[in-house]
């Protein structure tokens, strides 16, 4: 597995499904007999990694979305603890 | 019947039992032991009718189950419109009737994941006590799951007779490539309850499971998720079973019953609605079946003034109904029950010496300490197993 910095490029792990869930108003995460419901930033983050674009990518998006600066850090947390629940991989 | 002050959340969880046809014959099954004189199955349109109504609520995860689904020649049908609806599809089955043409035709009608249940590591006791032959198509079947890449759980129902081969169940689910194992103790339901005593390991040989699943956890190189569920009947508080009636779960039998687990069809008086007469929406919400032991306003003491009833909901309401006659009792697995030594008095039967200690007639069970001299407790009976011919037998 590559590290995590800002030039990685993450993907939602090919056993989850990622799908919105109206009845929730919320991302769920979906896998074998289970599911966890995602926060509204966890969503929002999870959804942009489709293994095309760098985690700076990512966060300058969601800075521009959300009218805000400074997601770097919240950012990279959710990704580490995402790779490290296998929700997430590093594309080489 | 209780108020229900707050409306519940969505039913996120449908499990369809699509039919009560099984080619095998566990003595461990869950399904009721009367199953022979249910009603006949709902059709291809009624399913799909319930796909859509609950998906519309906001049903996701989406178990199909039975019997064996493939008894169904319209699975693929059903798991196409699932698809389509969104849901997450997760196949339960025995993996009888799982060819490759009808894995491939799943796998392009979207179907999301497989359960394969084994009921043993070794060809010899999973066939006896599934009394067939199916070891070897098991593991066919399990080479046919890697192939088409699905993910694969699979799922070992241990018990008095299998427990001690715990570490041989995991190095088979090692070697057949598994995601996930499920080493989910016997819980006694259906064909399980009537079996109970000869299905009840001892403490010992529990310790001795989880000990063994936890060694191997700890040296296993590959990422395979192990859970290891404990036997209810060996703790001092109970399950917060189905996270409490009517909180997410969902289940459909074959001839169309809506029940909110999938044993609660025994307990008496609440008069489960039927889909083939109401709407999902209907049942989940507005029927007094569904309705009855949400919130805790039928809750008996001690559960009534316990600090734990938002953990454990009173535990399970089958489980207090089977063995104490009273489905609004606590569950008898928790030592706050005054019905407690009923679950203490089982266990310690399980540990007794016994007459017979043989499960594959004329091979001995490896690692059951033998019988001692004393005079038995228990004379073994023979395990009924789970057909409709017994189903009849039992229920003239």
């Amino acid at each position: 597995m590559s590290p995590l910095d800002a030039a990685s490029r993450p993907a939602v792990e090919r056993r989850f499904r990622l799908q919105w869930e109206p009845a929730q108003s919320a991302h769920v995460l979906l896998y074998p007999e289970g599911m966890v419901k995602l926060n509204t930033s966890a969503g929002e983050i999870l959804k942009r990694c489709d293994g095309r674009a760098s985690v700076a990518e990512i966060t300058a998006d969601l800075e521009k979305s959300f009218e805000t600066t400074g997601l770097g850090g919240e950012v990279m947390a959710f990704l580490a603890m995402a790779v490290e629940k296998h929700w997430v991989v590093i594309q080489p | 019947m209780s108020a229900v002050i707050d409306r519940p959340g969505p039913p996120l969880w449908l499990l369809l039992e699509l039919t009560y046809r099984c080619p095998l014959h566990c003595a461990f099954c869950y399904n009721p032991t009367d199953f022979a004189r249910t009603g006949p199955e709902l059709g291809t349109h009624e399913w799909l009718r319930v796909l859509g109504e609950a998906r519309a609520l906001g049903a996701v995860q989406l178990g199909l189950s039975g019997g064996e689904p493939l008894a169904r020649d319209d699975l693929e049908v059903i798991v196409a419109e699932a698809h389509r609806l969104g849901f997450y599809i997760n196949l339960i089955t025995s993996g009888v009737g799982l060819t490759e043409a009808r894995i491939a035709a799943l796998k392009a009608a979207g179907l999301d994941h497989i359960q394969l249940s084994f009921q043993d590591s070794s060809q010899k006791m999973n066939d006896f006590l599934s009394s067939t032959r199916t070891f070897e198509l098991k593991s066919r079947v399990a080479a046919l799951i890697k192939k088409y890449d699905y993910p694969m759980v699979l799922n070992v129902v241990l018990h008095r007779l299998n427990i001690d081969h715990v570490e041989e169940i995991l190095q088979m689910a090692d070697r057949l490539g598994a995601e996930y194992v499920e080493l989910a103790n016997t819980q006694y339901y259906g064909w399980a309850w009537h079996n109970r005593e000869q299905l009840m390991p001892s403490r010992a040989q529990v310790e001795r499971a989880y000990a063994t699943t936890e060694r191997f956890r700890e040296r296993s190189g590959r990422p395979m998720q192990i859970y290891f569920v404990v036997p209810d009947y060996f703790e001092r508080r109970p399950k917060p079973c189905m996270n409490g009636l009517g909180s997410i779960f969902l289940t459909v039998t074959p001839d169309g019953t809506a029940l909110p687990c999938h044993a609660a069809r025994m307990l008496p008086g609440l008069d489960f609605p039927n889909v083939r007469n109401a709407s999902v929406e209907h049942v989940w919400f507005e029927s007094l079946g569904f309705n009855h032991f949400r919130g805790d306003s039928w809750m008996k003491e001690p559960c009534r003034s316990c600090p734990e009833k938002a953990r454990d909901f009173g535990g399970c309401r089958c489980q207090a109904y089977l063995m104490t006659g009273d489905a609004a009792n606590a569950d008898p697995v928790c030592d706050l029950s005054p019905h407690h030594h009923l679950v203490t008095e089982a266990v310690a039967l399980a540990d007794a010496p016994r007459a017979v200690e043989t499960a594959v007639p004329g091979e001995r069970v490896a690692g059951v300490e033998r019988p001692t001299t004393e005079r038995p407790a228990v004379v073994e009976k023979p395990l009924v197993f789970r057909s409709p011919a017994n189903s009849a037998r039992l229920f003239p």
